[in-house]
């Protein structure tokens, strides 16, 4: 384990006993995650790639192996504050404003007054919604909901963001604009980020490290390191490098998918 | 207002045949009185009219038509009767006269709102219970549904009557009634409410480590106030129930049910009327407060497209 790494799986299993037998989501995962990359988990459903999101976050109990954050057991790191987690949906509270949505956590946690007001104010920024304060979830659109949720995981500072597949409800164009947004996001405040999606472009477009599962037990079956530059403008999209990563995660899907 | 004429239509509809359904009901009794005021009245024994229905003796009578809207105790009041009914108890009474139907009407309603306050207490605590202690929400509920099955007239004077035994009387046995009716709906809609929050909302409070008290007053509590507003609409109404239904077999002196027994008792059947008149636009009025209130508050909270 290098110093940089952030997290760290090893040989993690997770077995849902349910009544049609045990279902394996994961088997036998083995991952570095170093701090500042962005790790996109990609594959079909019933793949693991949530499963092992929320492993991370602490949210499901792994049957098996050994998971670390920030070199602390998942619980322990929740509690140290290690990482905001972003849902597919944006699940703003309706009866808060924008602003009391993301002082949610910030109350939770017990910071002060003042330092909630400063904090609200500064990730409204960071995702291009200042002056949407008071406005209630109702008032804003799809895209906004989702920028003001992740706003939300930011606002407590932890270096780490888990986001499971938060723009999977957003229109094409919608989603784009999110994502060069997003790509911004992790410039600046260089954090760590886990991304769930099932859109190939998506993953190769944002990510450092893209993760390759396949389904039946839920497994890794490639770690694709991205060999493309730090600064990218949506046209790299139709680059030669992109499209040659695109077909290596297409093959590793391929090659995982058992049609059944 | 697009909906001011088919309310005034079927309005107008009800109005229409409660007129036309006064002159039959009260025929045998408007040709008795005819007989008494010498008029000539077909057939010409109280007897053999028994033998026609009301239209029939319509039909041999069309003379008495106009008189059966004129009858002092009416079988049937007609519309005008009850509405002059209500004006002079209403309005001609002082309200602290004991036939001032404002002094029956707040004598109805305080059991009420004080039956429907621990209605309501106890119906939230019995949900949080329900939603958060295991034992509970597998004990309270069966019990909950099972009170509810048990007619209230056979009940209400059984708990009129046990807490007079321990001195307990006036306003507060007909509240128990009230509460005993209104606390159902608020724990049917508060469990409901309490638990509506989905799993993902419940999960993100747990990235944030939030302490069960914190899921309660930021989540769950919040989430369950649209439901909390359509319990206490039903809730209501049950209460104003079941406080008249614990005037009617204790002999109370008071309160809309006291009139309408009274009304019933001594054959004045404007009185019953007018107090059955009389709950029913309180009702009203408490079921659109509630409505106001929920408007505003749940604009208040965001929770509406203004």
């Amino acid at each position: 384990m290098s110093v940089n790494t952030v997290i760290q799986a090893q040989a993690l299993n997770l077995t849902f006993e349910t009544n049609d037998g045990p279902v394996h989501a994961l088997k036998d995962v083995n991952l570095d995650i170093a701090k500042g990359d962005f790790v996109s988990f990609i594959g079909p459903s019933g793949c693991g790639k949530t499963t092992f999101l929320r492993c991370i976050a602490g949210l499901e109990t792994p049957t098996g192996g050994e998971i670390t954050v920030n070199g602390m057991t998942p619980d322990e790191a929740r509690r140290a504050r290690a990482y905001g987690y972003v849902f597919q949906a944006a699940g703003l509270y309706p009866w808060r404003t924008i602003g009391g949505n993301i002082r949610l956590p910030l109350e939770i946690m017990g910071f002060s007054k003042s330092d909630q007001a400063e904090r609200v104010g500064r990730v409204l920024e960071l995702v291009d919604l200042a002056g949407f304060e008071k406005k209630f979830p109702w008032q804003l659109s799809g895209g906004m909901q989702q920028r003001a949720s992740i706003a939300r995981a930011l606002a407590f500072a932890a270096a780490i963001l888990l986001m499971d597949e938060p723009f999977g409800a957003l229109d094409e164009i919608v989603r784009d604009h999110l994502n060069e947004q997003l790509l911004e996001l992790w410039a600046r405040t260089g954090k760590t980020i886990g991304f769930v999606t099932h859109s190939i472009p998506e993953a190769v477009y944002l990510s450092t490290k893209i993760v390759v599962m396949s389904p039946r037990p839920g497994r890794i079956t490639d770690v694709i390191d991205s060999p493309l530059p730090k600064e990218r403008p949506l046209d790299i999209r139709d680059s030669s490098e992109f499209i040659e990563i695109a077909h290596r995660v297409r093959d590793g899907l391929r090659a995982g998918h058992v049609d059944d | 207002m697009k909906s001011l004429l088919p309310v005034l239509t079927v309005v107008g509809a009800i109005l229409l045949f409660w007129v036309v359904s006064v002159v039959p009901m009260n025929m045998h009794l408007t040709a008795d009185q005819a007989q008494r005021d010498s008029l000539t009245v077909s057939p010409e024994t109280p007897a053999e009219r028994q033998a026609y229905s009301g239209l029939g003796l319509t039909l041999q009578n069309p003379g008495l038509l106009s008189r059966t809207y004129g009858l002092e105790r009416p079988r049937l009041p007609s519309p005008h009767q009850v509405g002059a009914e209500m004006w002079d108890t209403i309005f001609e009474k002082r309200i602290t006269s004991r036939r001032s139907l404002v002094y029956h009407g707040w004598v109805t309603l305080s059991a009420t709102l004080l039956g429907f306050v621990i209605g309501t207490g106890l119906g939230i605590l019995l949900a949080v219970g329900i939603v958060y202690n295991k034992a509970m929400d597998m004990s309270v509920m069966p019990w909950a549904i099972a009170s509810q099955t048990i007619p209230i007239l056979a009940l209400a004077p059984m708990i009129i009557v046990m807490l007079g035994s321990i001195g307990i009387q006036g306003l507060f046995p007909k509240a128990v009634i009230s509460a005993y009716l209104s606390f159902f709906p608020v724990v049917v809609g508060m469990v409901k409410g309490l638990r509506s929050p989905d799993v993902m909302q419940v999960d993100l409070l747990r990235t944030y480590s939030a302490s069960s008290a914190q899921g309660f007053w930021k989540l769950r509590l919040p989430a369950s106030v649209p439901y909390l507003f359509a319990s206490l609409k039903i809730g209501i109404s049950a209460a104003l129930v079941g406080a008249i239904v614990a005037e009617l077999p204790t002999g109370a002196r008071a309160g809309f049910g006291a009139r309408m027994l009274v009304g019933d008792q001594y054959g004045q059947p404007l009185v019953t009327w007018a107090a059955l008149f009389g709950a029913a636009i309180t009702a009203a009025a408490l079921g659109g407060f509630f409505s106001l209130i929920e408007r505003l508050t749940l604009r208040r909270m965001g929770m509406t497209a203004a």
